[in-house]
């Protein structure tokens, strides 16, 4: 899952799995399909939706749905997570074989990757075992065309029984036949056999003597045959679905079971016991697969991902992957810092032109004093701080970031670190979940479903929050731009200021690391589980879609959530800076509160209250130290980050209090959504509040040493 | 088994060999099962991460990392 109005905020908190069908003539459609064959692509392009489709396997984590009108039908289709097997060994591969079998849609399109297939047509395979209305889509023809690969897609579909649609998703071609097809197939389907696995006899004859009991208990609800064969394999999850979907429950049904234990201790006097059984399940589907892919497949070059190893053998060598991981990282910051400059700038003018004629315009019109410190110097300056400082950066730095994910760059990220954290007793995957964290810490920690072990899981989505998120951002580059690369020159100004961040984010790649072996030795203990991680052939990134895409799609919607909740966050903190309690304001009492602790740890009370009014975004954070200070004590205006400068100075501020601030804004809770995020993932409380104290209580240790340090140094 | 059978993690990059036994059990064995790794199947090393593990292989046309540890229960014969 990509980050997108459905993938961020209060969109990921609602359910799955409910009804979707709104009436009888309703088409439901389930999309299946390995990781990576552009399923999210064939989605977005049916549907019109803007789901992100980044070159990475697993990031369809959670079902999402979408509508399109053919032939005056609607058709529902659910995009269902990206799947090798339906034998529901992860997550997501219990959702999509649970929508499939239990979710009753009117079709199920398996896409497969034309470039891969043998591999692919495993899933088919299965698939087909538990439904035979299904439509293969053979994605990825123009990629297979590039790589002289060509596909018999009539033979496919006599071979399998079933219709066959070769289709370019990106390009849009094929995908009208698709819904043509689709449509057809659903209202008046064409009488085939589809084509039935023959698994070896000892096991055939274990499924026959299974099937009339089996199909006693189920009836139609389920493929008998298929049943027949997940009991034998000894598939308790599967009872309990069954007892969830189908109020059933299998362990009741004695002359079930019992038929079932008999066929079973059949196959194990034949010396096929429960694994045994199962690398005959698979070796079938394996062997199927390769047999049904060598018949329809041609190749004119043999070795046709020649150009994807050879940069692979650069970009993940030895000697050259770290450097060149982190100077992407780098030139990515460089970029989105030396070119938001200028928009930064000019749209700071144009708000502080505007301010000036709103002033004149409250004048004129007489307005109380109250009215213009609550419209203009509250929401509007806070407004405007969040849209200027904001929206330049969010433009480049997303478009880069998505760049980088369409050519297939991030597996090879966590391919590079998967070693770091294998030591730390964590999952190599944590490393793409951590950069789904760059652009919002919730999606990163529902993306944590594409770990598969629960204690892995965890682990991640605890420390998800110590990689910056969007909102984060202007905070630490407006502090490094004025704090700490001021003093050089030119060029080098933003450059040391890449440099500086680069180093944040290293640190707090560091702390991750460091945190996630403590909990590995603590609270989460256990070993690292295996896993095993594709590296998808790089592809062509479609830059212009790219541009459109993540900023229509991700930085309006990011902004969007940034200005809905400065409104109100400008008001509150305007109202408590002017409401005066005994002499003082609330703003400067609670502040005052807050003073001894936060001077301790480096900080200032006004700096820790910011980033406790900023709970349900961290955009604000800024922002509501600067309406602290402003509304405190005389007016400035604030144009320029030299003004913001001194007004920082003015207030006390040094080079150790933007350091710490830097640092505890690395270093603290998670936003809003994002502990309501933890809660909803974790289901539980315990954990939500583990997420939260874990990275305060980092912050406030490291700022704190950091404080003492300078203190002893002398500094600050 | 042959005597030239060797771990799978000890296969050099650019190097091929055939799958000759999974020594693994549990949700990886299913997991490498998923990915097509059956006996007889070819696979190739292709490069280690730049800290050494894990190992790509190249696996019925596509691309998997897999981890020493696991790769060192797979037991596989080098061909020419």
């Amino acid at each position: 899952m990509g980050l997108t109005a459905n993938s961020m905020g209060a969109a990921l908190l609602q359910d799955d799995l409910n009804t979707i069908r709104k009436t009888d003539d309703d088409i439901v459609i389930a999309l299946a399909g390995n990781p990576n064959v552009g399923k999210s692509t064939v989605f977005n392009e049916l549907t019109g939706m803007n789901q992100h489709t980044g070159n990475w396997p697993g990031k369809t984590v959670a079902s999402a749905r979408g509508n399109y009108t053919y032939c005056d039908t609607v058709h529902i289709m659910v995009d269902l997570p990206g799947t090798y097997s339906l034998m529901a060994s992860s997550a997501e591969e219990e959702i999509a074989r649970n929508f499939i079998c239990f979710g009753n849609p009117d079709i199920t399109v398996v896409v497969v990757d034309a470039t891969c297939l043998e591999r692919n047509l495993n899933l088919v395979l299965q698939t087909l075992e538990i439904t035979e209305q299904m439509i293969v889509c053979v994605n990825l023809m123009d990629e297979a065309e590039k790589k002289k690969i060509s596909i018999d897609l009539e033979r496919l579909s006599r071979l399998l029984g079933v219709p066959v649609i070769g289709t370019s998703a990106r390009s849009g071609k094929g995908l009208e036949e698709l819904k043509e097809c689709i449509f057809r197939q659903v209202r008046q389907r064409e009488e085939r056999i589809p084509l039935r696995l023959a698994y070896p006899p000892e096991v055939e004859n274990a499924i026959d003597a299974c099937l009339p009991a089996v199909e006693r208990v189920v009836g139609k609800q389920l493929p008998a045959r298929w049943l027949a064969l997940k009991l034998l394999d000894q598939n308790q999850q599967m009872s309990e679905e069954i007892e969830k979907y189908l109020s059933i429950d299998i362990g009741q049904q004695t002359a079930l079971t019992e038929t079932v234990e008999q066929a079973r201790k059949g196959l194990q006097q034949k010396g096929i016991d429960a694994v045994k059984l199962r690398d005959i399940i698979v070796g079938t589907l394996v062997d199927q697969a390769e047999v049904l892919a060598h018949r329809v497949t041609s190749y004119a070059k043999r070795d046709y991902n020649a150009t994807s190893r050879r940069i692979d053998r650069v970009i993940t060598s030895k000697r050259y992957g770290i450097p060149i991981m982190i100077a992407l990282l780098g030139a990515i910051l460089w970029l989105t810092m030396t070119g938001a400059n200028y928009p930064s700038a000019a749209l700071s003018a144009a708000f502080g032109w505007l301010e000036e004629q709103l002033t004149v315009f409250f004048a004129w019109c007489h307005a109380p004093d109250w009215l213009y410190g609550i419209l203009v110097q509250g929401i509007y300056r806070t407004l405007s701080w969040v849209v200027a400082v904001m929206l330049p950066p969010m433009a480049i730095f997303f478009p880069l970031f998505t760049l980088l994910e369409d050519l297939g760059y991030l597996p090879r990220v966590a391919f590079n670190l998967d070693n770091f954290f294998q030591k730390s007793h964590a999952c190599g995957k944590q490393a793409l979940t951590m950069c789904m964290g760059f652009g919002c810490n919730a999606a990163g920690v529902i993306g944590c479903r594409i770990i598969d072990s629960p204690r892995e899981r965890l682990i991640a989505i605890l420390t998800n929050n110590f990689v910056p998120c969007n909102g984060r951002f202007p905070t630490l580059i407006t502090l490094i731009t004025i704090f700490f690369a001021a003093s050089s020159l030119g060029a080098f100004q933003s450059v040391t200021s890449a440099l500086f961040l680069c180093a944040i984010i290293v640190f707090g790649v560091m702390v991750t690391l460091f945190v996630s072996k403590l909990l590995s030795r603590t609270l989460l203990r256990g070993i690292p589980t295996s896993f095993t991680l594709e590296l998808p052939p790089y592809r062509r990134p479609q830059v212009g879609k790219i541009i459109i895409r993540s900023i229509f799609d991700r930085t309006l919607f990011v902004l969007g959530r940034a200005i809905v909740v400065s409104i109100p966050a400008g008001l509150i903190i305007w109202c408590m800076a002017n409401v005066q309690v005994g002499g003082d304001s609330l703003l400067q009492i609670c502040s005052g509160f807050l003073d001894p602790f936060a001077r301790w740890i480096g900080l200032d009370g006004v700096i820790l209250m910011a980033f406790i009014l900023g709970f349900p975004a961290n955009e604000i954070v800024i922002p509501i130290i600067l309406m602290a200070y402003l509304a405190g004590g005389q007016m400035v205006e604030y144009e320029s980050l030299a003004s913001l400068k001194t007004i920082l100075t003015d207030n006390g501020w040094t080079s150790v209090t933007a350091l710490c601030t830097m640092l505890f804004s690395l270093l603290h809770f998670p936003c809003g959504t994002t502990c309501m995020t933890i809660r909803k993932e974790t289901g539980s409380m315990k954990w939500t509040a583990a997420a939260f104290l874990i990275p305060t209580l980092m912050g406030i240790i490291v700022c704190f040493l950091v404080a003492s340090f300078a203190r002893l140094l002398g500094i600050g | 088994m042959s005597n030239s059978c060797i771990p799978l993690n000890r296969l050099r990059p650019g190097s091929q060999a055939k799958i000759s036994a999974l020594d693994l059990s549990g949700n990886i064995r299913r997991r490498i099962l998923d990915l097509g790794l059956v006996a007889n199947t070819l696979v190739e090393a292709i490069g280690k991460s730049p800290s050494g593990d894990p190992t790509a292989y190249y696996i019925r046309g596509a691309v998997i990392a897999i981890r020493d540890e696991d790769a060192s229960k797979i037991i596989v014969e080098p061909v020419e």
